[in-house]
């Protein structure tokens, strides 16, 4: 989960990480109260996870309380990229000397983590990678190491950061990994980390990404979450079931990553033909297919109001076909009148023959059985299609 | 032959008696895998099924002379299971278990790495079977048969969908290697391997959204491997930001993209397939 950068920064300052004063809020008066209490020029941000606040006018320097009524007041509610702005962080506004560059990410490719940094911070860092490579240092991080001060030091020197702040940035770097290891991220971004005229290094926006599998160990990440609780995505979360919803017409029910991520491809390509027919909704119900989840998968999907028509696509592997199929027909039975749209189900694998004959026999009037996942999807586009246009 | 996994692979399951590797264990034992036996710290002297169940992999090993070990325990226990692996020489080590913390994985890796007397497969994987000879890990037996086509998977059931597809030609082996970001076997340590397996005739590579192993995989195939290959990649329609399933399959930016996987896999001489059924059909036509 990508967090807010306020959060990003209440994470840095648990770690020791030097910080500008601020908080975070979700009113007017709220954000001229925090002003009045910096007793400063202050920058008022819109708490988004998008890029290009600035560019959007989501970012905004005011001198004193009244003028921080006035940006706050524009910057809450507008929209960004499709955003709508309902948090600003109100931080005191640090005099920027120069603007840095220091982050901690997985490193997939190396399976490590890699340190990046450079003194030319405050700007897009891909752009930096493309246009001035010489300027970025990139240093491997070995797993079971760490970021030692003697390591740390080393980046901090391949970046040429002055070293004059050499050690300074150092010690950032170290507390930067302490938030990485201790909070199970996947990424720590400080982007501009600034040194003030006075010689203060400062982090003064950041980007932090944690590991959902942690959670278990995370307790205090749980209240980062904040997506609405009415979406269909949260109730699902609830369920357990491994949900992600799609701009499309037909509902997706799957056993398995791979499956489901391949049956979203084939059904759009299928929908091409159908006044391009999408995917509504990513669904993955676990290799095992059981009935009661295929139940709350079902119910999950058919209440979505995007959803024209189902595609319950399974491969019984370990649950064998026959067991599926008595699985949807359980699950149809507890939805009763909640079944209002076409259910296309294609089952393949252990069993296919008695699972199939178990669903015609059952001859239940929203079900239609089709033998081959690429023939189901031309199927399920087709309905989604006449139910639409309809 | 085949790669890894073989007739005189002794199995060992970390977590035997727990539910889930008591289940796999059984369906282990029951498509003709030797498992040799479990290891659950605090249960030695039990048995699944007449298998013996010890405290440590290390008096396991002793014991039965075990060389693989297949780990089923929770997302907690599993950087600990791994590493005592590692520190008992394990040569093989598949892990299973699913939602284990990134930061743990890429600590294990390591581990084994420094050690450099064991191979991981995983996590997050189905495992690896070679059909007629073993099985480590949960992929169904019943659904192919034995042959000469290698298939490397970052996911399970499309995995299984594949060996379905391709039964009646059959498979040296399958290796599911996992769908999360750091992962012990990659999509080229299973080609290199099946280069090299005088049992296999060709491979099928699936791969999916996130990272650029796929990538690398294509420059790989182009550079080493003479066997043919055919490619499927799965996510085309996957929004970018948003983790599908497994938690490596994420697109950012324009990196990780299926498109770019496919263009890459092309370039490279590699057929793939715009649905698993057409991705079998590619298969079909070399082999006959």
């Amino acid at each position: 989960m990508d967090l807010y950068e306020y959060q990003a920064k209440q994470l840095f300052g648990k770690h020791g990480l030097p910080v500008t004063a601020g908080d975070v809020c979700s009113d007017v008066d709220a954000a001229v109260a925090i002003s009045e209490s910096i007793n400063g020029p202050v920058v008022v941000k819109a708490q988004v996870k998008t890029g290009g606040r600035g560019k959007a006018g989501g970012v905004k320097l005011a001198k004193d309380p009244a003028e921080t009524r006035e940006v706050a007041t524009a910057i809450l509610g507008m929209d960004i990229k499709g955003h709508t702005v309902h948090k600003v962080l109100v931080a005191h506004a640090a005099d920027i000397a120069e603007e840095y560059y220091v982050s901690f990410l997985l490193d997939r490719a190396n399976r490590a983590f890699l340190a990046m940094a450079s003194v030319e911070g405050g700007v897009e860092i891909e752009e930096v990678a493309v246009n001035n490579p010489d300027a970025l240092a990139k240093i491997r991080v070995d797993a079971l190491v760490g970021v030692t001060p003697e390591i740390a030091r080393e980046i901090a020197a391949a970046a040429k950061f002055d070293e004059a702040i050499q050690a300074q940035v150092a010690d950032i770097l170290v507390k930067l990994w302490e938030v990485m290891v201790a909070e199970d991220a996947t990424l720590v971004e400080v982007n501009p980390l600034v040194l003030t005229p006075t010689g203060e290094v400062l982090a003064l926006d950041g980007k932090v990404t944690i590991d959902d599998n942690a959670g278990y160990r995370q307790p205090e990440q749980a209240g980062f979450d904040d997506s609405a609780a009415d979406d269909i995505e949260t109730r699902a979360k609830a369920m357990g079931l491994n949900y992600v919803k799609l701009q499309g017409d037909v509902g997706i029910i799957g056993n398995g990553a791979g499956l489901v991520m391949s049956t979203l491809d084939v059904v759009a390509y299928a929908g091409e033909e159908f006044g391009n027919i999408k995917p509504a909704n990513f669904l993955d119900i676990g290799g095992g297919a059981s009935a009661e989840v295929m139940a709350n998968g079902l119910d999950i999907v058919l209440n979505d109001p995007d959803v024209q028509a189902v595609f319950v696509n399974i491969f019984g592997g370990i649950t064998s076909c026959d067991a599926v199929a008595n699985g949807i027909l359980q699950a149809v039975d507890q939805l009763g009148e909640r079944v209002t749209k076409p259910i296309v189900a294609r089952i393949d694998g252990n069993n296919a023959v008695e699972g199939r004959a178990i669903l015609n026999n059952a001859n239940h009037e929203f079900i239609e059985l089709v033998d081959t996942m690429d023939a189901a999807a031309r199927r399920v586009a087709e309905l989604a299609a006449a139910r639409k246009g309809a | 032959m085949a790669i890894w996994l073989n007739e005189d692979s002794k199995i060992l399951v970390q977590g035997m008696t727990g539910s889930e590797g008591t289940k796999h264990t059984r369906r282990m034992v029951e498509s003709g895998a030797k498992v040799v036996a479990g290891v659950t710290p605090g249960k030695a002297g039990a048995d699944v099924d007449g298998i013996p169940v010890f405290n440590d992999v290390a008096s396991a090993i002793a014991a039965t002379g075990a060389n693989v070990s297949v780990i089923f325990v929770p997302p907690k226990f599993a950087k600990g299971a791994v590493q005592e692996a590692v520190d008992a020489k394990m040569p093989l080590c598949v892990v299973i278990t699913e939602g284990i913390p990134v930061h743990d994985s890429a600590q294990f890796y390591q581990y084994a790495v420094n050690a450099g007397t064991t191979r991981i497969i995983g996590p997050n994987c189905p495992g690896i079977i070679s059909p007629g000879k073993s099985n480590a890990g949960i992929i169904p037996t019943d659904i192919t048969k034995p042959g000469r086509i290698g298939l490397v998977s970052k996911s399970g059931t499309l995995t299984y969908q594949m060996m379905y597809e391709l039964r009646d030609f059959g498979f040296s082996t399958c290796v599911g290697i996992g769908g999360d970001p750091i992962i012990g076997t990659t999509h080229i340590d299973a080609l290199e391997a099946f280069q090299n397996d005088p049992e296999t005739d060709a491979i099928v590579m699936i791969g999916e959204i996130g990272g650029d192993a796929e990538e690398r995989a294509a420059a790989y195939i182009k550079e080493y491997v003479t066997k043919p290959v055919v490619g499927y990649v799965a996510g085309f329609t996957a929004p970018e930001g948003k983790t599908m399933g497994h938690a490596g399959a994420i697109v950012s930016g324009s990196s990780g993209t299926a498109a770019a996987k496919a263009d890459a896999l092309e370039a490279a001489g590699v057929r793939v397939g715009r649905t698993p059924s057409a991705t079998a059909d590619l298969m079909r036509k070399i082999l006959t």
